[in-house]
């Protein structure tokens, strides 16, 4: 549901030298339409599914730790779209969860409004936000950007200090969860609302990556300069990506505030602004469903650290910077090694399972092996290739006598 | 006027400090053309070491010099496992990997010596001088501070300026393939450069241990405003770096004295927007240097 690009040439018209195999019309029905709304309603449906099931399924905490995953699968998203797709980053999204989060606890505080208007305007102040930050981000090179975002984790949650009677100083403020109706658990109520927060965002963004925008995003990451000639306003581009995602992390902050029921800035430090970079490259850059991996990294990770730490006997201090180093190690190793995270490592296993199961969309010509079909990689500019290959291919095996 | 003439010394103190962050990153900057978001946290583990040989009777002066090699080796092997094999990879991906190399670090050090906020102690008395009557906010340690950063200052200078080794990093870092050609080792000068960053800030992490919370995290505020000193110098001239470095620090220490400490690293943020926005190639550089 991602950048992936639907093999262009899976379609075409069938070939004399294509190999037929048993399941291939089964697995053939089985294929996501490739319309993107279709797709991503049908998507988000099997997705509410398979997390009623889930949420039914477990306890009380269980349930607030999905919801935390929920919560920050819409960051992740967000600053997935930013990074993998229009080829910008943020050190700093942290800072616009913490703006997020405020404006809930101050709306909670101050009005009387509902929810659905909490969590919006929250929202919304946030890509403000982004947007005042995104104008100068668009015009800096990478290492500057990083400095800037840096310096906004590192210095909004101060003026929480410095402005106390309006954020509350150490302690912060306090929300309420909404409640919860009938029976149900006020944990699991949270987590729901959460999880369809989740899935609205993640479609919207799916859908948004396959517009008109998205194009835009991936043109200006690809080649500014060829992004400009055609016609593509790259400085204003930059901005509504930085302002889109500093968005899904405003609401995500906000979200996360009402299962913590406190707000304050302790809860965000610079680790976690980190985190959610290194989170998103361990789930795959631009990647819309690996950030459900990444999310469940930042949620269990601490948990986990605590028992490797306990494992190793390595003393309490330990666990609380095993997860930060984890995260760190993760930044720096798929940078050097540079794999497409735990989805693109997914998605070429599914892929080779596929062409088992169905065999490859096209034969290779036998005396050029060159041509085999790509592999697909989660790339724009690969896919194009891919196509071009199939298309000569098919004028090769129809000049053929 | 009492009051503003210490703030301004303690903004001269403090922008020295920077100044030494500044001219770390501006090295890196100049041999390999990223920006080292480590450097701070580089310097709190190598202040860390100090710190246990100090607490094991080591003295100071032997744990300060045993820090600085421990930074310089510290950075060559960065440069050479971490940075070396991302040559021509696009300029995202070094710069990430620091980051990625500053929570690792401050995890490791955090797990070693755990996040308490602990006291480091200073070369020289920290009670200010006695000037005529009154007793200014700058102590004995801060004229050791002020001094050992003009020192290192004007060595890098003459280093670049006089030597036929800086001679050969500013030919690697200008042009690394006509200087290969030309049979400079361009990799170990890079190396080297590295070295000579991380001693930087790990000269950096011993002068200001003194004067905050030492902790695993306490160098990080003093990467940004370092940061803000680099690139208001122009990242790329020692000079411009303790100018950078003395400006960011009287503005630090102005809006700290009169609006609220903490607001400093908002106004640190808004001083580099504006001189990313105005004068991007900084005050001391020339347009055109900055690589896009």
């Amino acid at each position: 549901m991602t950048a992936s690009p639907t093999r262009p040439g899976a379609e075409a018209a069938p070939s004399g030298a294509r190999k037929r195999v048993a399941l291939r019309p089964l697995a053939r029905r089985l294929r996501l339409p490739s319309q993107p709304l279709v797709r991503h309603s049908i998507l988000f449906v099997l997705g509410a599914g398979l997390f009623y099931v889930l949420t039914v399924n477990v306890g009380a905490y269980s349930d607030y730790q999905i919801g935390e995953i929920a919560v920050y699968a819409i960051v992740l998203g967000g600053l997935s779209v930013l990074t993998g797709l229009n080829g910008q980053f943020s050190l700093g999204h942290g800072a616009f969860m913490i703006i997020g989060a405020y404006t809930l606890a101050l709306l909670q505080l101050h009005t009387h409004v509902g929810l659905v208007e909490e969590l919006v305007i929250a929202a919304v102040i946030a890509a403000a936000a982004g947007a005042v930050v995104g104008v100068p981000a668009a015009r800096l090179s990478p290492p500057y950007l990083a400095g800037v975002t840096l310096m906004l984790a590192l210095g909004l949650p101060q003026l929480s200090a410095q402005y106390g009677s309006v954020f509350g100083g150490e302690q912060g403020l306090t929300t309420t969860p909404p409640p919860a109706p009938g029976t149900l658990s006020p944990e699991r109520w949270l987590a729901w609302i959460q999880l369809f927060c989740a899935l609205v965002v993640l479609v919207l963004l799916a859908n948004l990556v396959r517009s008109r925008f998205g194009r835009a995003f991936r043109a200006v990451r690809d080649d500014e300069v060829a992004a400009a000639v055609s016609g593509i306003h790259v400085a204003r581009t930059k901005v509504l990506a930085f302002t889109v995602s500093a968005g899904c992390a405003g609401l995500g902050g906000a979200l996360l505030v009402l299962s913590t029921g406190v707000v304050n800035v302790g809860e965000f430090p610079l680790s976690l602004s980190i985190g959610l970079l290194a989170a998103m490259v361990f789930g795959g850059a631009g990647s819309l469903v690996g950030v459900w991996w990444g999310a469940v990294a930042l949620v269990y990770m601490p948990t986990w650290s605590t028992s490797l730490s306990q494992h190793l006997s390595l003393g309490t201090s330990a666990a609380a910077y095993l997860s930060d180093s984890f995260f760190g190690v993760v930044l720096i190793i798929a940078m050097l090694v540079s794999p497409a995270g735990v989805q693109g490592g997914i998605r070429r296993i599914g892929q080779h399972l596929w062409r088992t199961v169905a065999g490859p969309a096209f034969e290779p010509v036998p005396n050029d092996p060159s041509l085999a079909a790509p592999d697909g990689t989660p790339s724009e500019v690969a896919g194009v290739e891919a196509a071009t290959v199939r298309m000569d291919q098919e004028t090769k095996e129809r000049s053929r006598p | 006027m009492a009051l503003f003439v210490d703030i301004l010394l303690s903004g001269v103190a403090q922008g020295m400090v920077f100044a030494a962050i500044a001219l770390g990153l501006g090295l890196v900057s100049r041999a390999t053309g990223i920006v080292n978001f480590a450097q701070g946290a580089m310097g709190m583990f190598t202040t860390f070491i100090a710190f246990s040989l100090l607490s094991r009777g080591v003295g100071y002066w032997p744990a300060f010099v045993a820090a600085l090699a421990a930074g310089a080796v510290l950075g060559a092997a960065v440069e050479r496992t971490l940075i070396r094999p991302l040559q021509g990879k696009p300029a995202l991906n070094p710069v990430i990997v620091t980051i990625g190399l500053l929570v690792v670090l401050e995890g490791v050090a955090g797990s070693i010596w755990g996040n308490v906020a602990r006291g480091f102690p200073a070369a020289f008395s920290q009670r200010g001088l006695v000037i005529g009557r009154t007793r200014v906010a700058f102590s004995h340690f801060d004229v050791f501070l002020v001094c050992a950063v003009v020192v290192l200052v004007v060595a890098i200078v003459a280093l670049f300026r006089w030597t036929a080794l800086g001679l050969r990093m500013r030919a690697a870092a200008f042009s690394p393939e006509v200087s290969r050609l030309l049979g400079v080792r361009v990799g170990r000068l890079f190396t080297l450069a590295w070295a000579l960053a991380c001693a930087a800030g790990s000269l950096a992490g011993l002068l200001v241990a003194p004067l905050s919370s030492f902790s695993p995290y306490y160098m990080d505020l003093y990467l940004v405003y370092g940061f803000t000193a680099a690139v208001l110098g122009g990242l790329l001239s020692p000079v411009g770096a303790l100018v950078g470095g003395l400006v960011t620090g009287i503005a630090i220490a102005l809006v700290g004295g009169y609006v609220g400490p903490d607001l400093q690293p908002i106004a640190a943020l808004a001083m580099l927007l504006l001189v990313l926005m105005v004068r991007p190639q900084g005050l001391f550089g020339t347009a055109g240097v900055r690589r896009v």
